[in-house]
């Protein structure tokens, strides 16, 4: 809901609803080079991995019994995490986006950790806290609850590493989104749970999509934390990169057949649910 | 069943006292930053002040002093808010924009539609009940808005400049509107615009740096100014000063002959008031009682309907194009501006 002057006031700017509209960009050409280096950056290496697929025996080397299982493994896990991403994660973000208190600050830094921290010191870590000698651990494993080197310990891997994407771009949608709309419904009577869900959450969905898709797409590709916390038993915690890495020492057809898997999983999810990033739903039509 | 507030924030340099009747709307009008949304926004709940005390009716918005820390969320206060932008939920329907207060009360849906349909076609959107908020232009929504907020039946509307955003077409049919909704209805009104203040409240209150420096029944403060404020609203000159026998000696040592209202004593506080349109203005000092001539500096000229008007030392003065061309004035001239003693009013502040 864009105000009436605010929408005229953008009538010279390039429109990006019509990509053939000729308005001004003030990009310059130079950037454009850098970007197309950028691009082929990122771009070569799948050719050249695509390049080396040994279609013959494609087939085979994907449907393999231990490559299936990997698969649904890491589909399973990786959907399981995101859930858990969004469960615990949404909180986070409204409360590092509303709220105010005393180290909030320090707050947002530890939750941003597994951004910048090698995935193998996250596994270390959680080793410590869930490992049977570990902090919560020795607690669990009197309750007859036992997590290290099993699927929920990879679930708990790919969560602890995927958590601050969904954090961070739901955090920023929020922050976007302001709380006029929220104080509107105060003001109409809407208790703050109540504001909760009909208001605040849908307002920033397209925010929580992209940060839940993704928290999925690193969850698919976790392997340093996995690897140290949950092991690598197949059918219980051998996820796809795990089984790539495997088969690499070994069959190194099998390993690139199951990395074009991978990749195709990964392009089709973003693919479909991962937008750009818009400010506003896409309701505002013209005035 | 009245409305009554008492409230200060530091932070904001706000202090505050209000009532009002059960049917009853007050105008607030105010230079920017004044404390006009801070008032609203405390009313609301929306901002915590630091103390003071607020009754709508049977309830106690707020109880902050010595002790007590009584503050009601904005849910529970039944104070609507209107504010300058419709602000109507973009992933909702209208329909369903103006069914959310009463959904939010409890009404089961059916019962909170058909509140919605009710208010819809009083506001004259009835036909825009499918649309989505993006489809409706400036006055759309915010008729939308107002039948949302109605739809809650609050027992005091606050409207926020409610007609700021919209342009000049669409702002007439907004405030009968408004007029004919406000009519039995207690509510609060910030507006910049005269002609809002005149037609939507019945009495008129000035805040300026956060506090109230009048208050009264909107024609009187408009007619009979004691704030610089409310006379440049009003579109008069002010100057106040103390009153003598035979007029007022303004602050700045102008002395001015008038005629001084009935009950204004010698040596009160008073205000001379005058209209810009009772102002001539000459290129050299006129004498001969009972005139008033006072030697200003032109700061600027602008156009004001098909008149001139003319800035000078605080004061302003309306003349023809023609009178300003023959004058050749420019800002930065010194000039004198002439007023009949009979066209000064002078009133005890």
């Amino acid at each position: 809901m864009t105000p009436v002057s605010a929408r005229r006031s953008k009538a010279w700017t390039v429109r990006k609803v019509n990509r053939r509209d000729t308005g001004y960009t003030g990009v310059p050409p130079w950037v454009f080079a850098l970007a197309a280096a950028g691009a082929l950056f990122v771009l070569l290496p799948l050719a050249a991995m695509v390049a080396k697929v040994n279609w013959g025996q494609f087939i085979p080397l994907i449907t393999s019994e231990a490559s299936l299982t990997a698969l649904g493994l890491s589909l399973r896990t990786s959907a399981t995490s995101t859930v858990l991403c969004i469960v615990l994660g949404v909180p986070l973000a409204l409360v590092l986006a509303r709220a105010s208190f005393p180290g909030q600050r320090l707050l947002r830094a530890f939750v941003l950790l597994p951004l910048v921290l090698p995935p193998v010191v996250g596994g270390i870590a959680l080793l410590y806290t869930f490992g049977r000698q570990g902090l919560l651990g020795r607690s669990l494993e009197l309750a007859g609850i036992q997590i290290a080197f099993s699927t929920t310990a990879v679930v708990l891997a790919q969560t602890f590493v995927a958590l601050p994407f969904l954090v961070v771009s739901l955090e920023g949608a929020l922050r976007t989104a302001g709380t006029k709309y929220e104080a509107v419904a105060a003001t109409l009577g809407a208790r703050p749970t109540t504001v909760l869900r009909r208001v605040s959450i849908p307002l920033v969905l397209p925010g929580l999509a992209s940060g839940a898709v993704l928290s999925f797409a690193r969850c698919l590709g976790e392997f340093g934390a996995t690897l140290t916390f949950a092991g690598s038993l197949q059918g219980v915690t051998r996820t796809l990169p795990l089984e790539i890495y495997l088969q690499r020492e070994t069959d190194a057809d099998a390993a690139v057949a199951l990395s074009l898997v991978l990749v195709a999983v990964a392009v089709a999810v973003v693919g479909l649910s991962y937008r750009r990033p818009r400010a506003q739903p896409a309701e505002a039509g013209p005035a | 069943m009245t409305f009554s507030l008492d409230a200060t924030l530091h932070a904001r340099n706000f202090d505050v006292g209000l009532t009002l009747g059960p049917a009853e709307t007050v105008a607030v009008l105010g230079p920017n930053g004044a404390g006009k949304s801070t008032l609203l926004g405390i009313i609301a709940g929306l901002l915590r002040p630091d103390s003071g005390h607020a009754v709508l009716g049977q309830k106690t918005l707020f109880m902050l002093d010595d002790g007590n820390r009584h503050f009601l969320p904005p849910h529970a206060r039944g104070t609507a808010l209107l504010a300058q932008e419709p602000l109507l939920f973009p992933h909702m329907t209208v329909l369903e924009n103006v069914a959310f207060g009463p959904r939010a009360a409890g009404a089961n849906r059916a019962s909170a539609l058909q509140t919605a349909r009710h208010w819809l076609a009083e506001v004259e959107a009835a036909e825009f009940a499918d649309r989505r908020p993006g489809q409706l232009s400036g006055g759309q929504a915010q008729r939308v808005a107002i039948a949302r907020a109605l739809a809650t039946d609050p027992e005091l509307l606050l409207l926020d400049e409610p007609m700021a955003a919209l342009d000049i077409h669409a702002a007439p049919m907004l405030r009968r509107l408004l007029k004919r909704v406000l009519a039995n209805r207690r509510a609060i009104i910030i507006t910049h615009d005269v002609l809002d203040a005149l037609m939507l409240a019945d009495r008129a209150i000035v805040i300026e740096g956060g506090r109230i420096t009048e208050e009264g029944p909107t024609r009187a403060v408009l007619e009979k100014p004691r704030s610089k404020f409310a006379a440049g609203l009003a579109g008069m000159n002010l100057l106040p000063g103390t009153i003598t026998g035979h007029g007022l000696t303004s602050d700045g040592g102008l002395d001015i002959t008038a005629h001084p209202e009935d009950g204004a004593v010698p040596g009160q506080d008073g205000v001379a008031v005058f209209s810009p349109t009772a102002v001539s203005v000459f290129l050299s000092a006129e004498h001969g009682s009972p005139r008033n001539s006072f030697a200003v500096t032109i700061t600027d000229l602008e156009p004001h309907g098909d008149q001139i008007r003319i800035h000078a030392d605080g004061l302003s003065a309306d003349i023809t194009p023609a009178a300003s061309a023959d004058l050749e004035l420019t800002s930065g001239m010194t000039v004198y501006f002439v007023i009949k003693a009979t066209a000064i009013a002078v009133y005890p502040a």
